[in-house]
């Protein structure tokens, strides 16, 4: 069986080495409640970087309404969560919400995806407009005060399952045959349709994927930061979770994780610095794109690193 | 084999994790053990959509303390105040609050200025047990009571709900004003507008009046010219726009070039400078509007608060540095009389002030943690502040 490949033993050992260590240092209280908000906002971000690197990254569709269906399912995980106040509630309201925004991807992919670069960053920022004045001047959603009082069912185990399902699926979507139909499309288009790639069909689908695992982190959002409103998952959101997938490298999901990594670091580390935070938080971002404009990885990503020792010191 | 293994090593951490993870807050450490200082937190907007809101209420705060300290501080103990941004985010408000309360030892947390960002501080501060107050959180619901309508117990606001304003906005209008037809232009985008709107709705019609007309905006719009041609056909003695001085400032200019002459009615959204270099002196005439406290108050406390901020900052204060100096001098007199950097002995003596006499104004703390105060409604002439009456609550 492939499935029990020496490989796949390895990688399950070292996820649960990873889970256990941190678990471990949760229930010691050396990362206390506080750096508990960070590391929820690492797992958060990187579940949006890695989709979104889905999309942006391998399929090379050029999007700007990530934070639209982040917030589609923040607001379906947190208006079920409220109604029942279960660990089942919160799991329902999870995929429910990351289901709708699947669903609203694929609605709004058929037409947009047929766009190209501006044109279709531009239609998906205006989609995520609609969804957030929807939100805004809807009576379930409270409009403008938001949803307060969200039950907190997240915490590190939750937080860690569903980053490693996304990890997992999507690096196992870009090696089926269905990621290297989106990986054709994004090297070139044209190249990709004469194959026989159907590209519509590829776009959508990258498209949809995204969607979901981006609904499945706004949901983890809605339920451990207590209250949300439509104006957190405005435009600056969609370029928080952009710059993190440049930063790590366009088509790394390694990259990703370490960008968002370490950009939830630096934030938490510069909050002391309030006066000058954002010039310190904005010149280390030019700098580092001066330094490596391909972003951190490149293309490669971390297990390519090991294969050839040569690079591995550069990137440590 | 060894699959089998680790899978069974992975479920029982997850499920121990689950059980064990769920009631997991921290204990606050206030470590205020020498004595001889007390940690006050500032969570507040210094950057992003309202850092004016935010820094202005700092000001305010820091200046009350400065006053405090150089006056031998609290009981002998001098405030160190904790400043911390939280980028006009609400997660970051969070996020902000745990760290005062779990990493810097603070005896209370003061801030937010807006109301979705305190209420996202709220659950830390019930689960931290650190009182949490706001100078500026006006909306009606979910701030010190919960929904079900159950009071927060260590969450205080002292300034007056948005309900109020717009009661006393339409009560201003019928009666001082004597209208009987208004028409309401409101900011769509923002609950503050919403809530105005509903609130001025519902007193003006139970005074007589009628509303003519209701239209939204959203914010950040720049051209009302559509709008206010549309109303400008219509037969109406007032105009209530409840929303912030960005648009309203606009609101104005447009509706006076179009010829439009009748008296305007806003609430504190409307205190700003802002408002003033927008619309132009000869737009801001016949304007009124609710708000905290005026400067032509001449309380002694008030000119003496106002000659004191000017000559520090060589500007007039507005409404939320007045806010915020009366939240500073606040929460001081409540550590003073609770005698104790105990945040629960704190959070009691919040809740039993009476007769608290500040620049906004003298109140008592009510039961559902919301202050009993009046709101004074301001009238411009020629963009200077002209005329205040002071509306007592009910």
């Amino acid at each position: 069986m492939r499935v029990l490949s020496k490989k796949n033993i390895i990688t399950l050992l070292l996820i649960v080495a990873v889970f256990a260590v941190v678990q471990v240092l949760i229930s010691v209280k050396i990362i206390n409640s506080f750096y508990e908000i960070t590391l929820a906002t690492i797992c958060i971000n990187i579940i949006l970087a890695v989709s979104l690197n889905l999309v942006t990254g391998f399929t090379g569709q050029f999007s700007l309404g990530h934070a639209g269906f982040m917030s589609i399912g923040a607001y379906v995980c947190a208006l079920i969560s409220m109604n029942t106040d279960s660990t089942l509630g919160f799991i329902f309201g999870i995929l429910a919400g990351a289901v709708a925004a699947a669903i609203v991807g694929v609605i709004i992919g058929i037409p947009t995806l047929r766009l190209k670069g501006d044109y279709l960053a531009i239609a998906t920022l205006g989609m995520a407009e609609i969804i957030r004045v929807l939100f805004l001047n809807m009576e379930i959603t409270n409009g403008a005060a938001g949803l307060s009082g969200i039950p907190r069912n997240t915490n590190w185990t939750w937080l860690f399952i569903f980053l490693m399902a996304t990890i997992i699926l999507i690096n196992n979507f870009i090696r089926s045959s269905h990621g290297r139909a989106c990986i054709s499309i994004r090297e070139d288009e044209i190249a990709a349709e004469s194959m026989g790639v159907n590209t519509t069909k590829y776009k959508v689908m990258a498209f949809a994927l995204g969607a979901f695992f981006a609904g499945i982190a706004g949901g983890l959002y809605a339920s451990y930061f207590y209250f949300i409103k439509p104006n957190v998952f405005g435009f600056m959101k969609s370029v928080d979770v952009l710059v993190i997938v440049v930063l790590g490298g366009l088509g790394s999901i390694s990259g990703s994780v370490i960008a968002a990594i370490l950009l939830a670091v630096l934030t938490t580390f510069l909050q002391q610095f309030t006066e000058i935070r954002m010039i310190i938080y904005a010149l280390l971002l030019v700098a580092i794109m001066l330094f490596r404009p391909q972003g951190l990885l490149g293309t490669k990503e971390i297990t390519d690193m090991f294969k050839s020792n040569k690079n591995t010191e550069k990137i440590e | 084999m060894k699959k089998l293994l680790s899978l069974l090593i992975a479920s029982t951490l997850i499920i121990g994790s689950l059980t064990a993870c769920s009631g997991g807050q921290d204990k606050p450490s206030t470590g205020n053990g020498d004595a001889k200082e007390v940690k006050i937190g500032i969570n507040y907007e210094l950057t992003g959509d309202v850092a004016s809101y935010g820094n202005a209420s700092v000001d305010g705060i820091l200046m009350a303390f400065d006053e405090i300290n150089a006056a031998g501080g609290i009981n002998g103990m001098q405030i160190v105040p904790v400043k911390i941004d939280n980028k006009s985010d609400s997660a970051e408000a969070t996020s902000v609050a745990t760290r005062l309360m779990t990493q810097e030892g603070v005896v209370a947390s003061l801030g937010p200025a807006t109301s979705g960002n305190f209420m996202a501080t709220i659950p830390v501060a019930m689960g931290s047990k650190i009182p949490v107050i706001s100078a500026s959180a006006t909306a009606d619901k979910g701030v010190t009571t919960d929904d079900k309508g159950n009071v927060n117990d260590f969450v205080f606001r002292l300034c007056f709900n948005d309900s109020f304003q717009g009661v006393t906005m339409a009560n201003f209008a019928s009666g001082n004003l004597s209208a009987k037809k208004a028409v309401i232009i409101k900011d769509n985008s923002s609950d503050y507008g919403k809530g105005l709107a509903e609130n001025f709705r519902a007193t003006f019609e139970a005074a007589g009046g009628t509303i003519v007309a209701e239209e939204g905006y959203v914010g950040k719009d720049k051209d009302f010219n559509a709008i206010l041609t549309k109303i400008k056909g219509q037969e109406f003695d007032v105009i209530f726009i409840p929303g912030y001085y960005q648009e309203a400032g606009l609101i104005i200019k447009q509706a006076r070039d179009l010829g439009i002459k009748a008296p305007v009615l806003g609430a504190d959204g409307f205190d700003s400078p802002v408002l003033l270099e927008l619309a132009g002196p000869e737009a801001l005439n016949d304007v009124y509007f609710s708000n905290h406290y005026s400067s032509l108050d001449q309380d002694p406390k008030v000119q003496d608060f106002i000659a004191a901020y000017k000559a520090k900052n060589n500007v007039d204060p507005n409404a939320f540095n007045a806010l915020g100096y009366d939240l500073g001098q606040y929460i001081a007199d409540a550590i003073k009389r609770a005698n104790s950097t105990d945040p629960v002995a704190i959070k009691d003596a919040l809740a039993d002030t009476k007769g608290f006499a500040g620049v906004t104004g003298t109140f008592d703390m009510g039961e559902d943690h919301n202050p009993i105060k009046s709101a004074v409604v301001i009238g411009l002439e020629n963009g200077v502040q002209k005329t205040s009456v002071k509306v007592d609550p009910k």
